[in-house]
């Protein structure tokens, strides 16, 4: 099987794919990519299959050596890609020859940058998925981020590399103004506290991580001091624990909790949370049902279509 | 009695009671199992608590009202699901918590009596949440309720087996936590290299028996 030498790791790279559903009932959450629209978008690119696993690099990337060769693409935040010093465009796929080095820096805007590679990322799979899960340390490779001297395997691949439509990406790009609905006890909150959580910038903060995004700003009422009988927590609910200041929580979240819940950010813009960073400023906007499910077909019809054979 | 919330645009709440107790517990079970034995297509997962379950579908191809009218159909068969006899787990315990003689201070017994009461009631598991593996284990004598934690730990040891409130569990892994820790079990709580992964279900049994 060809390999990866993992030179060096970057500051946080984990194996992810699209997550293990169907294990709610034994307190196992999905996990999976932070920004799924750019892993899926990065697979297809390779000619994988959307959901195949590729390493999810954090702010700053790291430098990976293909002995073998290779072909990759380079998706999510910019993170000023080089093969042997030579600048590779992102979004496209490229071909690594025997021996050269892939390095990746700081990222340019954004959070998370995909290496997807044609065959795919070969780690056993867990529960049906390749995705690590930090807090546990489950499934991807070992359980955990990424280190130096690490050799990851490339699966077989198949299929051609498409070609990217720069129309359609622009249309998916990331959002700072999150749309969101209701959630199970937006209306346990005050009037007032509702507006200020809509009206009002927030910002995110350093204690962000795939389990949750701590936001900064107007704190809101905290109705029953916070408290109230653990439910099951969906992905991007935003709960308002004692101190009312709001939680995202994400895609390595706890699967039950006990915190009131004033929102919820529409499934559309899921991906555009994987891209949020420390200190950025966010906006949510309160839309409909309808509006919500009409946003998250519109963006899977895109999705279809941001990618072409040449 | 139960009662359908919308709780984003990927999934519905469905509550089963408003109170935490048995009867409750018992009508999220049977309507869990319709939902595993008669799969909705679409739903992609469940999470079933003391008094609900939150189901989460595929919003590019299913509807809340989909899943809503599907799920007034099951409850109306509710009554007739046959739930298995629970399984009984022994988990065993050495009783040495750091949090065990204030415990036993706290309600004016000594931490040999917190080992007696703690460990000859039998618990069910009210349902499995929070991380993989951790039981919400109902049935804690009432002379052991105990607060949580005013500054919750930023690590408990993997195996602790904690009070928190009326409620006792096991810690599957090293994770933040505020609950009271009593004990400690050797017991592998969630293990991915068996076939059953989590150690306890919902609709268990439990049993704590003490080590020396």
């Amino acid at each position: 099987m060809p390999v990866i030498h993992v030179q060096s790791p970057g500051m946080f790279t984990t194996v992810q794919d699209l997550g293990r559903y169907g294990y709610g009932p034994i307190g196992v959450s999905p996990s999976g990519a932070a920004d799924p629209t750019s892993l899926r978008i990065g697979n297809l690119l390779v000619g994988n299959p959307e959901s195949h696993a590729a390493l999810e690099m954090t702010l700053l990337g790291g430098t990976f050596v293909f002995p073998d060769g290779g072909q990759i693409a380079l998706t999510g935040s910019d993170f000023g890609p080089a093969i042997d010093g030579a600048p590779i465009p992102m979004w496209t796929a490229s071909r690594l020859q025997p021996g050269q080095t892939l390095k990746t820096g700081p990222t340019r805007e954004g959070a998370r940058c995909y290496l997807c590679v044609h065959g795919g990322i070969a780690v056993k799979h867990l529960l049906g998925s390749a995705s690590t899960h930090i807090l546990t340390g489950l499934g991807g490779f070992e359980g955990r981020q990424l280190k130096k001297g690490d050799v990851l395997s490339i699966g077989e691949g198949r299929a051609k590399a498409l070609t990217i439509v720069p129309e359609v990406l622009e249309r998916l790009k990331p959002r700072k103004h999150l749309r969101a609905t209701v959630g199970p006890q937006t209306d346990w909150f005050s009037p007032e506290s509702v507006r200020t959580f809509f009206d009002s910038a927030y910002t995110v903060t350093e204690e962000s991580n795939r389990m949750g995004l701590r936001l900064e700003g107007p704190a809101l009422d905290t109705p029953h001091s916070g408290q109230m009988t653990s439910e099951g927590v969906s992905l991007g609910a935003i709960q308002v624990p004692a101190g009312g200041k709001p939680i995202i929580l994400f895609v390595e979240q706890q699967t039950t909790g006990g915190y009131p819940k004033i929102a919820n950010v529409v499934s559309a813009d899921l991906a555009s949370i994987g891209q949020l960073r420390p200190r950025d400023e966010v906006h949510f906007e309160l839309v409909g049902p309808e509006s919500a499910r009409a946003l998250i077909r519109e963006q899977e019809r895109l999705i279809q279509k941001a990618v072409i054979a040449d | 009695m139960t009662t359908f919330r919308y709780a984003s645009d990927q999934s519905l709440m469905v509550y089963l009671g408003e109170h935490i107790n048995l009867d409750t517990h018992h009508r999220v079970l049977k309507l869990l199992r319709l939902l595993e034995a008669e799969p909705i297509p679409g739903v992609r997962n469940l999470h079933p608590a003391y008094n609900s379950i939150l189901i989460v579908f595929d919003p590019v191809n299913q509807e809340h009202g989909n899943i809503e009218r599907t799920i007034a159909m099951y409850l109306e068969r509710l009554d007739d699901v046959k739930l298995p006899e629970p399984r009984t787990v022994e988990i065993p315990v050495v009783y040495d918590g750091p949090d065990l003689a204030d415990v036993a201070a706290l309600h004016s017994i000594s931490p040999q009596r917190v080992v007696e009461l703690h460990s000859s009631a039998t618990y069910i598991v009210y349902f499995v949440g929070f991380v993989p593996g951790f039981a919400y284990l109902g049935g804690l004598p009432a002379e052991l309720a105990t607060p949580r934690l005013e500054a919750p730990r930023k690590r408990v040891p993997k195996g602790s087996v904690a009070i928190g409130g009326t409620h006792t569990g096991v810690y599957p892994f090293d994770t933040p936590g505020g609950w009271r820790l009593i004990g400690r079990t050797p017991v592998e709580i969630f293990d991915p290299d068996t076939t059953e992964l989590s150690k306890l279900r919902i609709g268990d049994q439990v049993k704590f028996s003490p080590c020396p």
